[in-house]
Formats: structure tokens, sequence, C-alpha cells
């Protein structure tokens, strides 16, 4: 079973305590923002086989919401972080390329301000 | 190809079985085709047999990474049905159920088609009004379904529990043509007939790049070398992903995991299909007595082909308090499948924005029953290059456009 540690309290839960919230880090697109510009903020996805961002939910815990950096071919977590941030952390991309030494962030996805 | 028959198994068995042949050749990758097939499950093969039988194209390669049908072929429940809420959907999978029919004359391949009928089960009023809704639109869609009450689906399935403190039988939406087909079969009858028609299936062969010039599609890099194409077919389900990107553009879907299990063979206790969407539990029996079960999705992107075991657990529960017979039956097997699915819960079959590239992918949680109509309808779209009336309806434009088929709303779940 997956399990994640939550930032938020510390816990280390199962994947039944917790709720998916899908990718991380969209860019979310405002009022006078064209077609294109919603189609891909509400329905194009990247989709990697390999290291993936996502947001998850504390539900059956303390409630809160968190990042997590999780590889979709091997269930490998490499780090969980704060749902306040706008991409992922150095820590985060020092856990990732670890196992990846040449991994870069995918186009569109910046690191976060530390 | 020899034809099989009565007839040839009665001269085989006067000569020892000696003069049958392979079902399917295994060449190596000529230079160039007409149409470069990515990917040899039931989808790809079936693209490539409508090619050939509808619009008379047979320089036709099928690349597959794997082995042929070792994808979302060989792993779903196998079950056939088209009561769809929308109209395009109950097109497209009613084409593809009335194909089935005569899939094992066409393919001269016994594909086991059982036309045993399938229930599924409304355990909440929400799903009574969606399933009595879907019976009203089959109706004028000329889908051949009824809504039944709880004494009917008593008499269909005995050894369900209608009265479950949870999830109690309200009633059901009955297609008696549905029911179930052999999986491999279909792939390998599909690869037969190719084969037959002398187009080339190539197995072990992974694409690794696209090739392309003034933004037409001109070939695919593999790892058994280059190989040209005029037109190029994406039919990769879980993968749709990557191979877009190597064509250089993103799709409106993610890969979750999807499973199932099936238990040890027992005698024959239930000859339909049952589906409980609430609960994503889906049963029936297959010929050799085994209670073939399949769950729901992952609620996170995965391409492991496993599913988290929770869910099985989930499933499990629900059914056991459904069919309470089943609690003390042994699992024999339990595997996943990674799919791709859409925002609306719909397939995508389009023109892509590279020239003469076009996907076929999107198909979710259900693809094996829509294999002949969505190879039927892709043959067309790559033969003509435009979208016929099957496939009008399912292009990627929609998402940008808010024409959605939303088969999620109908359903109330992934399906």
């Amino acid at each position: 079973m997956l399990i994640l540690t939550c930032p938020n309290c510390g816990i280390a839960c199962d994947e039944t305590e917790l709720t998916p919230g899908g990718v991380a880090h969209l860019e979310r697109s405002g009022p006078g923002a064209s077609d294109a510009e919603f189609e891909d903020y509400l329905f194009m996805r990247s989709n990697p086989k390999g290291v993936h961002f996502e947001r998850w939910r504390h539900s059956s815990g303390c409630g809160k919401w968190f990042h997590a950096a999780r590889d979709t071919a091997t269930m490998q977590v490499f780090a969980t972080y704060s749902a306040q941030v706008t991409g992922p952390t150095a820590e985060v991309l020092t856990a990732i390329r670890a196992k990846y030494p040449d991994y870069t962030l995918p186009e569109g996805l910046k690191e976060a301000r530390p | 190809m020899r034809r099989y028959s009565a007839f040839a198994i009665a001269k085989e068995a006067l000569r020892h079985n000696t003069g049958w042949q392979k079902a399917w050749r295994s060449p190596a990758p000529r230079k160039k085709y007409d149409v470069v097939i990515v990917g040899a499950g039931g989808h790809g093969l079936a693209t490539a047999y409508h090619l050939g039988k509808n619009h008379g194209i047979t320089n036709v390669a099928v690349v597959e990474k794997g082995w042929l049908g070792g994808g979302n072929t060989g792993r779903n429940t196998t079950i056939i049905r088209s009561n769809y809420l929308q109209d395009p959907s109950a097109a497209i999978y009613e084409k593809a159920r009335s194909l089935y029919e005569t899939m094992s004359q066409d393919l001269n391949y016994n594909v086991m088609f059982s036309p045993r009928g399938v229930i599924m089960l409304a355990q909440t009023h929400h799903e009574v009004r969606g399933y009595q809704r879907t019976a009203h639109a089959n109706a004028l869609q000329g889908v051949d379904t009824r809504w039944i009450s709880p004494a009917e689906v008593k008499k269909l399935v005995p050894i369900i529990n209608l009265d479950g403190p949870r999830y109690p039988v309200l009633g059901g939406l009955w297609q008696a043509r549905g029911g179930t087909a052999r999986h491999d079969a279909v792939a390998w009858g599909y690869a037969r007939a190719c084969s037959a028609m002398g187009m080339d299936i190539i197995q072990q062969c992974e694409v690794t790049g696209i090739d392309s010039a003034e933004g037409k599609v001109t070939g695919v890099q593999t790892t058994k070398g280059q190989i040209a194409c005029d037109k190029l077919a994406m039919v990769v389900a879980g993968n749709s992903g990557l191979l877009a990107e190597m064509a250089g553009f993103r799709l409106p879907l993610e890969t979750v995991p999807l499973q199932a299990l099936v238990s040890e063979p027992i005698k024959p206790c239930m000859d339909v299909v049952v589906m409980a969407n609430t609960v994503h539990g889906y049963m029936s029996q297959s010929d050799k007595g085994e209670m073939v079960i399949g769950g729901g999705t992952d609620g996170h992107n995965g391409y492991t082909q496993r599913g988290s075991f929770h869910h099985v657990e989930e499933t499990v529960r629900a059914l056991v308090e459904t069919f309470p017979m089943i609690s003390r039956l042994k699992m024999l097997r339990q595997w996943g499948g990674n799919v791709d699915v859409t925002g609306d819960r719909s397939p995508i079959l389009s023109k892509t924005p590279l020239g003469n590239c076009f996907i076929n992918c999107g198909w979710g949680t259900g693809g094996f029953k829509a294999i002949p109509g969505s190879g039927w309808a892709m043959a067309e779209l790559v033969a003509k290059g435009e979208p016929g009336p099957l496939t009008a309806e399912f292009g990627l434009n929609r998402f940008r456009e808010g024409r959605f088929i939303d088969e999620s709303v109908a359903a109330g779940v992934a399906h």
C-alpha cells in the first residue's frame, strides 16, 4: 500500500487515510484567458511515466492538503512537501536527482522560490 | 491462410496434426508501409483488419512493444454491452456489439462470444433514475435494453441478495444481447486475419520516436530500426500520453491502474454478467467456472499495471454483501492494466496536430467491448483522413469547444 508522510502533522499515512487531488502546480487560467488556455488548464495533462507531482489531502487525519513527488512507474515516493508552494522545492529536486541524476523539470513547471 | 473447420480438424486428425500452420507470420519490418499502426492490442488489430476489409488498404504494419494482446486486451473482464446514455457513445458501442455477434464467422476464429445478458444493478435511488433514463435513451437509439424490477433481477441471478443493508438491489438495466467473449481470441483472431491479408504484425518492436517533415508524419523510429509510413495510427491505451509527447502534442487524459481478479473455479452458478457500478464491482462466471471480478481504478496516476490493494478489498466487500455465497471463495489471481481516462470519460478517435497522424485512445475502463466498432471507425478515419459518422463527435477539439460526451455523469463512475 502507498504510504505518504503528511508534512502538516508528520504522520505516515496509509493510502486509505488520504484523498488524491490530482496533478499539482497547475497554473490557473483566469477571466480573459483564451479557449486554448482554459483547455490546457482544465483538461490537458502531462501524464508522465516517472516523476509526477501531485496534490493529496490528509482527509481522514488532519484534513490538510499537501504535495507529493512520486514515481508513477515504480511507486517510489521521493518527498512530500507543503501545499503552499507553486513548484517543487530544492530539497524535493535533490531527492529526485538522487535516483535520476539528469532529471529536469518539465516545461511550464518551475522550482519553488526559497 | 488455411481455414479452420470441422473438415480441417478431421483431416488433421488423420495425419497426426502435422498440417497446422502458425496463426500469423512474424516478419521483419519492411522499409515502408502505407499505414503503420502502433499497438497490437484489440483496437490496433481491429483498425488494421477493417483498413484491409473495408478500405482495401493492406500495406499495413502493426508494431507492438510487448506481445500481441498483452496489454489491456488481455487484462479486462471481457464484458460486452452498449447501454450508454449519450447518442455518440451508443452508436459506436452498439456498432461494436453487433460486430461481435458475427466476429467468429467473419474472422474464421472462435472468439467465444457469449450473449448471456448484462445487468447493471441500481443500488441507490440516484441510479434508479439514471438507469431508467438510460433505458428510455436506448429505446430512442435503437439499443435493446429495458428496466427490470428486483424480482426480475432475482429470477435472472438466483444467488443475489436483494436486501443488503448497505447496497439493496432496487432494480436493474438489462441488456439481453450483451455478454462476454474470449479476450485473447479476439486479438489472435484479428492478428490471423490481418496476417492473411498480407499485413505485417511486428512484436517486440517498441516505438522510440516519431519522424515528421513539414508538419506531417513520415515514419517511426523503433527498436527494430526506422519504418517509414504515409499515415500513422496510435492505438496504445495507457501509453498514449508518452507517444503523443514523442509526436509533440499533449492529450486530455491521465493513466491510472484498473484491476481485476478471478476466483477458484466452481460449478455454474451465474449465467449472466452483473455490474454494480456504485461499488465498482463487476462479476461474471467464466467457462472454466472462475468468478471473474472487476474493480475500480486507483485515484492517482500510475503505470504499474498493479493497482492499490484497498480497491480489491472495497470491491470484494461490497460483492460479498450482494452475493453472500462467494464469501468463502478463494481468489486465484489478481492483476491490473493501465487505462487512459479522459475528462469526460469518453474515448478520443481523432486527427492530431501532426498531419497524417491519427489517435485512438481514452477508452478508459471500458475498451474491450468497443474493439470491433472502434476498429471499424478508426479505419475509416485513417483511410479517408477525415472523421466519419461514428468518429465525428469523438475529436480532440471537443475539450476546447465544450462539446463533451459526458458518460461520467451518466454512470456516476468511470466505466
